[in-house]
C-alpha cells in the first residue's frame, strides 16, 4: 500500500512529499498554518504559510517571523503537492488546508465551526478523500443556540446590569471570541472598553485592514466610571485579578461552548454563563464531515473516542488520532505558548532526525518521551 | 413551573448571597401559596416519591433523544447529572405549558396507580411540552434527585424577610415530618405551639473548628487569646458518631439524625429508655456502637446505617447506645434559651433517674483548670475513640445552626500518610467532566497496592493541573475509570484505620481526604503497605486502654 500523502507524527500533520507539516507543534522548517490559536501556530518555524488575515496577529504573537501569506482559494505547489486554502469560519483568517496530490485530495480542518458569526469568513465544505476534522465539542450534549439569540440574551443582560449600576465584563478569548462579541453588541447601549491583550489583538486586525466597531483600551488613565457604564471586553486570564476588581461591583459574564454544562459554568464561577462557540457543536461536526464525501475522517482533540465510535457506527469510516491541540476554548491564554526562555530550549532540541510516526490511538504522552530517549 | 425553573436558572446565575436572597423572594412573592410550600419542601429535601423507576425514565429518555445506548451513557459521565444530561439530549419542545408547579406535582403523584404504558405515555407528552430548563427541574423531580444542600439558610432568611418572622423560627417550623400536601403556607406563618406537630426537632446547634486546618496548630495560648479564661468553659470528648436528636412526646419517641432523617427504628436499642422519658422531652447526643461498655470505632456502627433490615447478627455485632450531651426540652418548655450549665444540671437529672444507663449515657466532663492541661489531655482523644475535644461556653444558649462564639470543637491531627494516585475518575457537580476522584496507593514490595479512594482538598488550580496530568498519561480506560501512570504523589489524611475484607490492601480509612500535593516527593518515596499496617496495630492497641 503506498504510503498516505499526510502522516500524523510527532511534531504534527506531516506530508513526506510536500516536505511540510500542518500545525507543528515542535520546531520544523516548513508549517502550513490553519489559524492563529496558540495551540495551532507555535514559534520557532523557519517558514510559515497561513492565510492574508492571519498576517498581522501572526507577527504581533510570534514576532520576527519568515511569513507568506495567501488567498482563499489560491492555490501554491511544493513538490508537486498543490497547497489551497478554504474558509474555516473559526476565527478571522482561519483556514482550512487542502493538500492535493497525483489525484488525491486531503483537508484538514484546523479548528472550524459551521455558524456564519459575521466576521469570520463562513466556513465551505471541501469535498476531499480523507479528512481530518476536530471534534472539540463532539458529544451530543452540546448543540448551539443561533447566534442572534445569544446576543440578545448578552445585550439583556448588559442592559440589566446599567440598570442595576453594575459594571458589565464579558470574558472571551481574545482572537476570535473577542471580536465576535464586540460586532454583536448593542451600541446604543454604551462604548466598548478592551484590556489590553484584546486591544493588542483588535489592533492587529486593523493593522490587517479588519473594520471593527470602535473600542477604548483601558489603561491606567481610564476613568473607572465611565468605563463601568460600558461593558469591558476581557481574556479569561483576567478572572479574579486585581485587574478585574476594580471594576466592581460588576458581573461578569464568560462565553464558550462549555457553558453548556451546568457543572462546567458553576466551575468558572461566573455571574452569567453564554453558550457560545467558535467551534462546531455536534451537528454542525456530522453535517460538516457529511458534505465532504470524504472516504476516511481521523478526529483529532475532543471527544475523539466518542466521535469516532459514533460515525463509525452510522456509516462513516471514522478514524482516531491524537494530536496537541485544544486548550484555547478552555484555558485560552494559558494556551501551551513557550515564554521567551523556553523558546530557546525548544529551538536547541530541534534535530535533524525525522520525525516518528505515531500509529492510531497512541497516546500522546508516552509517544513525546518515546520521543526524547 | 416556568416559575420555578427561572428560579433555579436564576440561582444558579449568581455567586452572591444577596442576589440569591433577592431571587427566592421574588419567587415568594409571585407565586401561589401551594407552589411556595411546594418549593420549601423541596429545598428541605422533602421529595415527591419517585413514581417511575430510573431504568424506565432512562430508557424512555434514550428513545426520545434517538441516540445509541452507549451514547447516552458516555453523556452522562460528560454532564455528571442524569436529569441534566437527558434535558440536553432531547429534541427542543414543540410546545409549552401553563402548569404550576403543585399541578405537576400532583401529575407525578398521580401516577401510582397507572400502568407502565400510561406513564411512559404520559413522560413522553410532558418532554415534550416543556422547554429545556422547565425539563431539567422536572426530570429533577421525576428522578428525585433534588438536592440544594446549603441553600436552606437563604431560603430562611428570603422567607423571613417576606414574612416578617424571625429566621430561627422559621428554620424550627420547616424542620419534621411535614409534606407540602398537608402543611400549609397560612399554617406555616401563624403562631404555633410544640403540639401542631410532636415529631418536630429543633434546628441542631453545631460547633465551628478552633483550628481552620491541621496545619494550623492551636496552642494553650492561643485559645487563652480567643476563648478568654478556661473557667467560662466546659470540655467533653468529640464523639465520632451519629449526631442525634431524641424525642418522648405524648407517649411517642422520634430518632432524628442531623441529615433531618427520621431514624426511630434504625436504633431499636434506644427504644425502651426514651418511652422511660417523661412527656415531653428532647435530647441532643451521639449514637455510637458499643462494646462492654466502650464505643467502637464509626465503621463498625457504618456497617448497620444504611440496612433495611436490622438483622440479629447486626444487632448483636454493632450494638448501639447513645451518650447525650444537651437536652433541649423539658417537662413540655423549650429549654433552649438556657445557659449550657443549666440544661446540663437538667440532663444530669434525667439520666441518672433512668433505668438503662448502659444506653442512655452523659458525656462525661473533661476536668481542667487550664488550657494547657486541656491540651494534655487532648492527646488521649485517640486512645478515647474520639475526634478530639468540644468546648463548650457555660453561659451559652442552645442556638441554631452553625455560629461562631460559643461551641468549638478542637480535632486531633489527622493520621497521615505519602501514596501514589493509580486511577482517575471523573467528578460530578461542578467537577463534572474533570478528573476529580482518584485512588491512591501505597507499595507492597514493589507492587503498587490501591488503598484509598479520595475526592477532596485539592484546590481549582491543583485539580486542573491534575486534570491535565490524566488526560495526557492514562495507560488504560474502563469505562469512566483511567488507570494512570504512577507518578504524582499525595500526602493523605484520615482519621481512622481498620481492618477489611473487601479491600485487597486489607485495609479502609476513616474519612480519607487530600492534605497536599506532594510534589517533592517521587513516587518511590511513597509510604508502603506495612507502614499503614503498623498504624493499624497501635489503633487496636488503643481501643484497650487500660
Amino acid at each position: 500500500m503506498a504510503k498516505p500523502l499526510l502522516e500524523f507524527t510527532d511534531r504534527g500533520i506531516y506530508c513526506e512529499q510536500g516536505k511540510f507539516y500542518i500545525d507543528p507543534w515542535k520546531p520544523v522548517d516548513d508549517a502550513e498554518i490553519t489559524h492563529a490559536h496558540a495551540d495551532h501556530a507555535y514559534w520557532g518555524h523557519k517558514r510559515y504559510l497561513a492565510h492574508h488575515l492571519s498576517r498581522e496577529v501572526l507577527l504581533y504573537r510570534l514576532g520576527e517571523i519568515n511569513l507568506q501569506t495567501i488567498e482563499y482559494g489560491e492555490t501554491i505547489v511544493k513538490n508537486g503537492v498543490k497547497i489551497s486554502m478554504f474558509p474555516a469560519g473559526h476565527v478571522i483568517g482561519s483556514a482550512q488546508i487542502r493538500v492535493e496530490y497525483k489525484g488525491v485530495v486531503w483537508v484538514v480542518s484546523g479548528d472550524y465551526k459551521t455558524e456564519d458569526d459575521g466576521i469570520s469568513t463562513p466556513f465551505e465544505p471541501v469535498k476531499c478523500h480523507h479528512f481530518i476534522s476536530e471534534c472539540t465539542f463532539g458529544m451530543p450534549v452540546y448543540t448551539w443556540k443561533p447566534q442572534s439569540q445569544i446576543f440578545e440574551d448578552v445585550n439583556g443582560w448588559w442592559k440589566s446590569n446599567i440598570e442595576h449600576g453594575l459594571a458589565t465584563v464579558i470574558v472571551g478569548y481574545s482572537l476570535g471570541k473577542a471580536q465576535r462579541i464586540l460586532q454583536n453588541l448593542d451600541l446604543n447601549l454604551g462604548k466598548v472598553y478592551t484590556h489590553g491583550v484584546i486591544e493588542n489583538t483588535n489592533e492587529a486586525l486593523r493593522r490587517n485592514g479588519v473594520i471593527l466597531n470602535p473600542t477604548e483600551r483601558i489603561t491606567s488613565e481610564s476613568s473607572k466610571e465611565a468605563v463601568r457604564k460600558g461593558i469591558i471586553i476581557a481574556p479569561p486570564s483576567s478572572v479574579g485579578t486585581p485587574w478585574m476588581r476594580k471594576f466592581g461591583p460588576y458581573s461578569f459574564g464568560y462565553c464558550s461552548g462549555w457553558m453548556a454544562i451546568r457543572g462546567a459554568k458553576r466551575r468558572r464561577a461566573a455571574d452569567r454563563g453564554f453558550v457560545m462557540s467558535d467551534h462546531a457543536d455536534w451537528d454542525g461536526l456530522v453535517s460538516a464531515i457529511d458534505a465532504t464525501d470524504c472516504e476516511c475522517v481521523y478526529l483529532t482533540h475532543g471527544y475523539t473516542a466518542t466521535f469516532t465510535r459514533y460515525l463509525n457506527e452510522i456509516g462513516f469510516n471514522a478514524r482516531e488520532v491524537h494530536t496537541l491541540y485544544g486548550g484555547e476554548e478552555e484555558d485560552a491564554e494559558a494556551a501551551p505558548q513557550p515564554s521567551p526562555g523556553e523558546r530557546e530550549l525548544i529551538a536547541e532540541d530541534k534535530d535533524e532526525h525525522p520525525s516518528k510516526v505515531l500509529s492510531f490511538g497512541e497516546d500522546l504522552g508516552e509517544a513525546k518521551k518515546g520521543a526524547k530517549t | 413551573m416556568k416559575a420555578f425553573a427561572n428560579l433555579f436558572l436564576a440561582l444558579d446565575e449568581t455567586n452572591k448571597t444577596n442576589e440569591k436572597v433577592k431571587v427566592l423572594k421574588d419567587y415568594f412573592t409571585s407565586v401561589p401559596d401551594t407552589d411556595k410550600m411546594h418549593m420549601l419542601a423541596l429545598f428541605t429535601g422533602r421529595r415527591p416519591k419517585r413514581q417511575i423507576n430510573a431504568t424506565l425514565i432512562r430508557t424512555w429518555a434514550i428513545e426520545a433523544s434517538n441516540i445509541p445506548q452507549w451514547l447516552f451513557e458516555e453523556s452522562y459521565h460528560v454532564v455528571g447529572d442524569l436529569a441534566e444530561t437527558m434535558s440536553l439530549l432531547m429534541p427542543a419542545s414543540e410546545s409549552s405549558s401553563s402548569k404550576s408547579l403543585t399541578e405537576w406535582i400532583a401529575e407525578i403523584n398521580n401516577l401510582a396507580d397507572k400502568n407502565e404504558e400510561e406513564k411512559k405515555l404520559w413522560l413522553m407528552e410532558s418532554w415534550a411540552m416543556l422547554d429545556s430548563q422547565e425539563r431539567f427541574v422536572f426530570n429533577k423531580l421525576l428522578t428525585g434527585s433534588f438536592r440544594i444542600g446549603v441553600l436552606q439558610n437563604l431560603v430562611v432568611k428570603a422567607l423571613a424577610d417576606v414574612t416578617g418572622i424571625e429566621a430561627p423560627a422559621l428554620t424550627h417550623r420547616i424542620m419534621g415530618k411535614w409534606m407540602p400536601e398537608d402543611y400549609t403556607y397560612e399554617q406555616l406563618v401563624q403562631e404555633q405551639t410544640a403540639s401542631d406537630d410532636i415529631s418536630r426537632p429543633y434546628p441542631f446547634f453545631l460547633a465551628y473548628p478552633i483550628q481552620e486546618t491541621s496545619e494550623k496548630q492551636k496552642s494553650a495560648e492561643d485559645l487563652h487569646l480567643a476563648l478568654g479564661d478556661a473557667s467560662e468553659w466546659q470540655a467533653e470528648w468529640k464523639w465520632d458518631g451519629i449526631r442525634a436528636q431524641m424525642i418522648k412526646r405524648d407517649g411517642e419517641i422520634f430518632i432524628w439524625s442531623r441529615g433531618e432523617d427520621l431514624a426511630t427504628e434504625k436504633f431499636p436499642e434506644l427504644h425502651p429508655f426514651l418511652y422511660d422519658l417523661p412527656d415531653g422531652t428532647v435530647l441532643d447526643g451521639e449514637i455510637l456502637s458499643f462494646s462492654n461498655g466502650k464505643p467502637l470505632p464509626f465503621n463498625v456502627l457504618q456497617t448497620r446505617i444504611g440496612r433495611k433490615n436490622l438483622t440479629k447478627k447486626i444487632l448483636a455485632e454493632s450494638p448501639v447506645a447513645t451518650i447525650v450531651y444537651d437536652c433541649l426540652e423539658y417537662g413540655r418548655e423549650d429549654i433552649r434559651h438556657k445557659t449550657q450549665s443549666e440544661r446540663r444540671q437538667v440532663l444530669e437529672k434525667l439520666q441518672s433517674q433512668t433505668s438503662d444507663p448502659e444506653t442512655f449515657r452523659i458525656s462525661s466532663l473533661i476536668q481542667f483548670d487550664t488550657w494547657q492541661q486541656l491540651e494534655t489531655q487532648r492527646e488521649q482523644s485517640r486512645a478515647m475513640i474520639a475526634e478530639g475535644i468540644m468546648l463548650k461556653r457555660k453561659s451559652a444558649t442552645y442556638q441554631v445552626g452553625r455560629r461562631r462564639g460559643d461551641w468549638w470543637k478542637w480535632k486531633i491531627d489527622p493520621l497521615s500518610v505519602d501514596a501514589v494516585m493509580v486511577y482517575a475518575q471523573k467528578g460530578h457537580g461542578r467537577r463534572a467532566d474533570l478528573y476529580t476522584d482518584y485512588t491512591f496507593a501505597v507499595w507492597d514490595g514493589d507492587k503498587l497496592v490501591p488503598f484509598a479512594k479520595a475526592y477532596s482538598g485539592l484546590t481549582d488550580a491543583e485539580i486542573n493541573k491534575v486534570d491535565y496530568f490524566v488526560k495526557r498519561n492514562t495507560l488504560e480506560k474502563f469505562g469512566p475509570v483511567r488507570t494512570v501512570k504512577p507518578e504524582l504523589v499525595f500526602e493523605i489524611g484520615f482519621e481512622g484505620i481498620n481492618k477489611s475484607s473487601r479491600h485487597k490492601s486489607g485495609i479502609a480509612l476513616r474519612f480519607p481526604r487530600i492534605l497536599r500535593w506532594r510534589h517533592d516527593k517521587p513516587k518511590e518515596e511513597a509510604d508502603t503497605l506495612e507502614s499503614l499496617k503498623a498504624l493499624l496495630e497501635i489503633g487496636y492497641e488503643d481501643e484497650t486502654p487500660d
